[in-house]
């Protein structure tokens, strides 16, 4: 079968770039080994809401009416929302079909299906940035007896035994894990290395409305000091729940979590905890103080004060002064270990030899260092917003755009081509 | 109370640091070095040690001269006195490490720095190395280190270089986190 553009991946970040791909009128298709929103239906714990609030999903073409904005989505609403779209836009997405591989042919590429080969111009990889849980390198040495899980696998308190667990990571996924698992009557420690802590909401208004306003979610890739750090950097520590609650370490601490430093090392059977926790901590107050003064900076000039809120200061969090520096996994005290400590996207599949030394697509703002291979969804692709469905319309503009020029002319957008307007 | 000078200067040239974290990201070969020490039994407790090469970029490199370091114990461990204890050396390495941390920082920031000073106390039950009691461990129960720093900057700026050193510093690492050692003899 032949096509010009093969998009991998009917998530939001596909289904963007196919509508933008269609207002440049080029033809493509959209190949999904699931169906839409594959990841959401099968990946995610049955308690998980957004943790963007429901008007921070702006997809491009197709207005959705988005019941209350200010709301956070549960699974099955996040589903349907994405099912909506793909319907909305009209896209031509191929389900049940897994891509096996794909690698470069004449001045293209095919790409193999378990339904048949596409031989295409360009393929936009839209996988996903979070599909493999990524774990260090000493998490296989939990003893025996203790189970290990991760966020992928984790779906509910009742699935574990009943007895402490601990919980490794302290970003969103981390810290809504171990919230409802010492809920659930199960003695939660949690593992705490760098995070980034905010308020759900600050001056009346969410933290993510501020960080849009103030331009926050639209910094540039080309305009901070290491791309690859920011790539790095954890999620937000927020939750999206009915109440707006706050869910940080200090909300955690309150329903008695016993938190300890960054996981080091697993040894006889002794998790080892980094001394380093005080400073993690006050790092993550600093730059959460950094962000609100910002905001407070962006509002006294473009706000008039009725329309908000007056400031206020952040109880800083609390750590003991000398939390344990190792968890004892042979006692029995810990039954479970749940490594919230990050994701990994998959790229096996991509026979094209476009792989840095760490195993990453390099790529110049989602435009990969190979001929008409693009990139989306993915933390910090092009700006902040990148890593979030809200930024896969700006993202799939631009792609589309230099896309597009590269179909026109392949040999002009060589594999350095000049990115276009960045935010 | 920002008051960022564009030429802050506090003797670290930030431009050879960036350039060579630059090429170290290129070629991370060359990243891989050896630190090493010599340590000399005199008498009693007390031990000299010198440092004087190292291995660092693909090569061998030395210092411009050879340092030395005397360890031994104070009297009331009835010992000569003859130089600092090994713990204290520790606690110096990383003071010197955060500090050294901290003036990088402030260049790269633009901040200028005028007095830094840092006092450490690392607190320790000695139960634990005299075998009297073996739930005690041998080393530090903790460590605090206090900086008192003038800048031409905000609290909040100087807590914050202060912050980014200790995420950055070698020493501080090899403290709060464990480190496998091999010690062989012959
Ligand atoms: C726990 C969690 C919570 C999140 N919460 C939020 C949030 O609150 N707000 C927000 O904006 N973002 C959130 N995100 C981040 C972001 O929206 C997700 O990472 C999102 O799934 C990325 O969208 P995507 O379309 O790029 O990838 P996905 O939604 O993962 O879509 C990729 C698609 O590609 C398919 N696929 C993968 N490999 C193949 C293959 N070989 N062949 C064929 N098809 C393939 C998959 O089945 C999937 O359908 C969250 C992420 C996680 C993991």
């Amino acid at each position: 079968m032949r096509t010009t553009v093969v998009i991998i991946g009917a998530g939001h970040a596909g289904l963007a770039m196919s509508h933008s791909l269609a207002e440049h009128s080029i033809d493509h298709v959209v190949i999904e080994r699931g169906t839409v929103a594959h990841s959401w239906r099968t990946e995610r714990w049955d308690s998980l809401r957004l943790l963007t609030p429901n008007w921070m999903s702006r997809l491009p073409g197709a207005p959705l009416t988005v019941g209350d904005p200010d709301g956070f989505r549960t699974m099955p609403e996040t589903v349907a929302f994405i099912e909506r779209y793909a319907a909305a836009i009209g896209a031509p997405v191929h389900t049940d079909t897994t891509v096996l591989s794909v690698r470069p042919r004449g001045d293209g590429y095919l790409v193999t299906t378990t339904q048949g080969t596409w031989q295409c111009q360009a393929v936009v990889v839209a996988t996903g940035a979070c599909n493999l849980p990524s774990l260090p390198p000493f998490a296989t040495r939990v003893p025996a007896g203790v189970t290990s899980l991760t966020p992928r696998d984790y779906r509910n308190p009742s699935q574990l035994a009943p007895g402490g667990v601990l919980v490794v990571g302290a970003a969103a996924s981390g810290i809504q894990i171990a919230e409802e698992i010492q809920r659930s009557g199960r003695p939660v420690t949690l593992s705490v290395g760098e995070h980034v802590r905010v308020p759900r909401r600050y001056r009346g208004r969410d933290i993510t409305w501020w960080m849009d306003r103030v331009g926050v979610f639209d910094e540039s890739y080309t305009e901070v000091d290491s791309v690859e750090r920011v790539r790095g950097v954890a999620s937000l520590q927020l939750i999206g729940s009915p109440e707006h609650r706050d869910l940080d370490l200090n909300a955690l601490t309150g329903l008695g979590v016993r938190l300890v430093g960054r996981l080091a090392g697993i040894s006889g059977g002794r998790a080892q905890c980094s001394g380093s926790l005080p400073n993690l901590v006050r790092m993550a107050d600093l730059k959460m103080n950094r962000l609100l003064a910002r905001i407070d900076a962006w509002a006294s000039s473009h706000l008039a004060g009725d329309e908000i809120e007056p400031p206020h200061s952040i109880e800083p969090t609390r750590v003991d002064a000398s939390p344990p520096l190792a968890v004892d996994l042979t006692s029995g005290e810990i039954r479970t270990v749940i490594w919230a400590t990050g994701y990994r996207p998959d790229h096996s599949w991509l026979d094209v030899p476009v792989f840095d030394r760490k195993g990453r697509i390099r790529h110049d703002g989602g435009v990969a260092a190979a001929p008409g291979l693009y990139l989306i969804g993915m933390p910090f692709l092009r700006r902040r917003r990148s890593s979030l469905i809200d930024g896969a319309a700006s993202d799939a503009r631009d792609l589309s755009t230099h896309l597009a020029s590269y179909l026109a002319d392949p040999a002009a957008a060589g594999p350095a081509a000049p990115l276009l307007g960045a935010a | 109370m920002r008051t960022t000078k564009e030429s802050a200067d506090n003797g670290v040239n930030v431009e050879a640091l960036l350039g060579a974290r630059e090429a170290l990201t290129q070629s991370p070969e060359a990243a891989q070095f050896v630190w090493r020490a010599r340590n000399e039994w005199v008498r009693g407790t007390h031990s000299r040690s010198t440092v004087e090469g190292f291995f660092g970029l693909g090569a061998e490199q030395r210092h411009k001269t050879t340092f030395g370091y005397e360890a031994d114990h104070p009297e009331l461990f009835a010992s000569e006195d003859n130089g600092a204890t090994p713990v204290e050396l520790v606690l110096a390495g990383l003071a010197s490490c955060l500090t050294a941390g901290i003036a990088a920082v402030a260049q790269h920031r633009k901040i200028q720095l005028h007095a830094v000073t840092a006092t450490l106390e690392g607190a320790m039950d000695i139960q634990g190395i005299l075998g009297i009691d073996g739930d005690v461990r041998n080393g530090f129960s903790g460590i605090t280190v206090h900086y008192r720093i003038e800048a031409d900057a905000s609290p909040e700026e100087i807590e914050a270089l202060v912050a980014q050193s200790q995420k950055r510093s070698a020493v501080f690492d090899i403290i709060t986190n464990p480190t496998n050692v091999t010690v062989a003899v012959n």
